[in-house]
């Protein structure tokens, strides 16, 4: 039996008043695999993301999430996302890591369990705001795993952190591909660097350019801004 | 001793601590959300619209908590509506409502001919000509809105601090944030009786952003809030009583107070 791509885009077409940003995208991300998403700003990579969350509406085409149509699509749990800057917005409030975890339904073994493999169980009660940006990202990769997901997906999820804890966030990317079977989806506008550490590259501002080692089953028919490049 | 056995003695007076006591339990435990949202303006937007709801009710002859309620409601929805599509900025919709409910009240009042003194009460709350019946009514929203709360707790606080993942997390957000304009628009009911509609921001954010100042966690910080809200009401009314001051007023001076103090140990420590 054939196991359906855990992200399928067929033919997407969205566009604002300004004209299309999107136009024809096709996209097959498959279990096990580590997808960079990337582009300048207004390639539509952040328009794109909110389409595979269901939360815009392509204009033409279909979005499946592991095999379901979007809009019939019940199963977040299996779906992990980790938004820009999580932290930041909420940095006037005393909040707790553990309180950020119980955001998620989830028992005390669980909550520990999923700090524990981003090693930040030991700032359990530490307030978030006290903690660095790479901590507090990876508490927020923690309160992603603790629903188990299968597919985890990062918002430019390096940005504004120090070459350290970029290494240390690719290790951990690493670890949750390899070790946990994790499909990972990471959107990004440097292409750099993320070129270096998944298994292939979607570049929004160009044609397909499957990157490294092309384990991804991703066709990028046409699209308006590859035009520009 | 011989202080509180005097104060008790009135009726009146009981039936303001009674309602005092409801409204300081409820007003920081949504105000906590509030200023997680940076939305502290909201309650000070809807208790101006409140006024247009009570200068109806006086207009038609209806009770004004009835048609307070109604309106305040309805506002919320439309301000969620707007926020929610990204069509005006969250402090622009809040800068329009204000003037725009205050506006929309003074030309009801206009149109019954005149200024009717009760509404004067509703500009500056009035907790001690609280009725039983309107000790009833505070009491039975107060327990919905607990109710409510509860039931959703971690909903609310998941969509109030990162609505994007909790959309993700399968969470209703817009039912969740549209319920959650209900709940605001019932406690700024609820509270303007007591404070008034001028001063209710006060008293749903300053215990709230008090207590954040000096505690550790969200769910302290909410608990916190609500002894801080206590206590200013309490103080608030009895020194009111005392130095014949209007309550509303003394109570909000009281929380104020209690923000200076906090800011006080939160730089001695």
């Amino acid at each position: 039996m054939n196991i359906p791509p855990v992200i399928s885009l067929k033919n997407i077409v969205f566009g604002y008043r300004s004209g299309n940003v999107l136009d024809g995208l096709n996209m097959d991300v498959l279990k096990g695999d580590f997808v960079g998403l990337v582009g300048h700003n207004g390639t539509g990579k952040s328009t794109l993301l909110k389409i595979i969350l269901g939360v815009l509406t392509p204009q033409n085409g279909t979005v499946k999430l592991f095999g379901t149509p979007i809009k019939k699509f019940k199963d977040w749990d299996k779906i992990g996302y980790i938004p820009q800057k999580a932290g930041l917005s909420v940095s006037h409030v005393p909040i707790t890591v553990d309180e950020v975890m119980r955001m998620e339904k989830a028992s005390d073994y669980e909550v520990d369990e999923a700090l524990s493999s981003v090693d930040m169980l030991s700032y359990k009660h530490q307030l978030l705001r006290e903690l660095s940006g790479g901590q507090q990202q990876r508490v927020f990769i923690a309160r992603a795993l603790v629903k188990n997901p299968e597919l985890l997906i990062l918002d430019e999820p390096t940005v504004g952190v120090d070459v350290k804890t970029q290494e240390k966030f690719y290790e951990l990317m690493q670890k949750l591909n390899h070790d946990f079977h994790l499909t990972l989806l990471l959107v990004s506008h440097d292409l750099h660097t993320i070129s270096h550490q998944v298994h292939c590259v979607m570049q929004l501002d160009k044609k397909t350019i499957p990157y490294e080692t092309n384990t991804c089953n991703i066709i990028h028919t046409h699209h308006k801004n590859a035009d520009h490049n | 001793m011989q202080i509180t056995t005097n104060l008790f003695q009135y009726e009146f007076m009981i039936r303001a601590f009674w309602a005092g006591i409801i409204v300081a339990i409820i007003a920081p435990l949504i105000g906590s959300f509030l200023v997680v949202r940076r939305l502290s303006l909201i309650a000070d937007a809807l208790s101006h619209v409140a006024l247009t709801g009570v200068a109806l009710g006086l207009l038609l002859g209806i009770n004004p908590l009835i048609t307070t309620i109604l309106t305040t409601v309805v506002t919320a929805f439309i301000i969620e509506e707007i926020r929610s599509n990204r069509q005006v900025s969250g402090e622009s919709i809040l800068a329009m409502i204000l003037p725009g409910g205050l506006a929309l009240a003074l030309i009801l009042i206009s149109i019954a001919n005149g200024f009717n003194t009760n509404l004067f009460t509703y500009l500056f709350g009035s907790i001690t000509t609280v009725t039983n019946q309107d000790i009833w009514i505070i009491f039975v929203l107060a327990a919905f809105i607990i109710s409510i709360l509860l039931l959703f707790y971690r909903q609310f606080m998941y969509t109030s601090f990162d609505e994007e993942s909790a959309r993700t997390s399968g969470i209703p957000v817009r039912l969740i944030n549209h319920l959650f304009m209900v709940l605001i628009a019932l406690t700024v009911s609820v509270v303007m009786k007591v404070v008034g509609a001028l001063l209710i921001g006060a008293l749903m954010v300053i215990p709230v952003i008090s207590a954040m100042q000096i505690m550790r966690g969200f769910k302290a910080s909410m608990f916190v809030a609500i002894i801080i809200a206590l206590l200013s009401v309490l103080v608030g009314l009895i020194a009111s009583y005392y130095a014949n001051l209007p309550a509303g007023a003394t109570i909000v001076m009281v929380s104020i107070l209690s923000f200076i103090v906090a800011s006080f140990l939160k730089k001695n420590n």
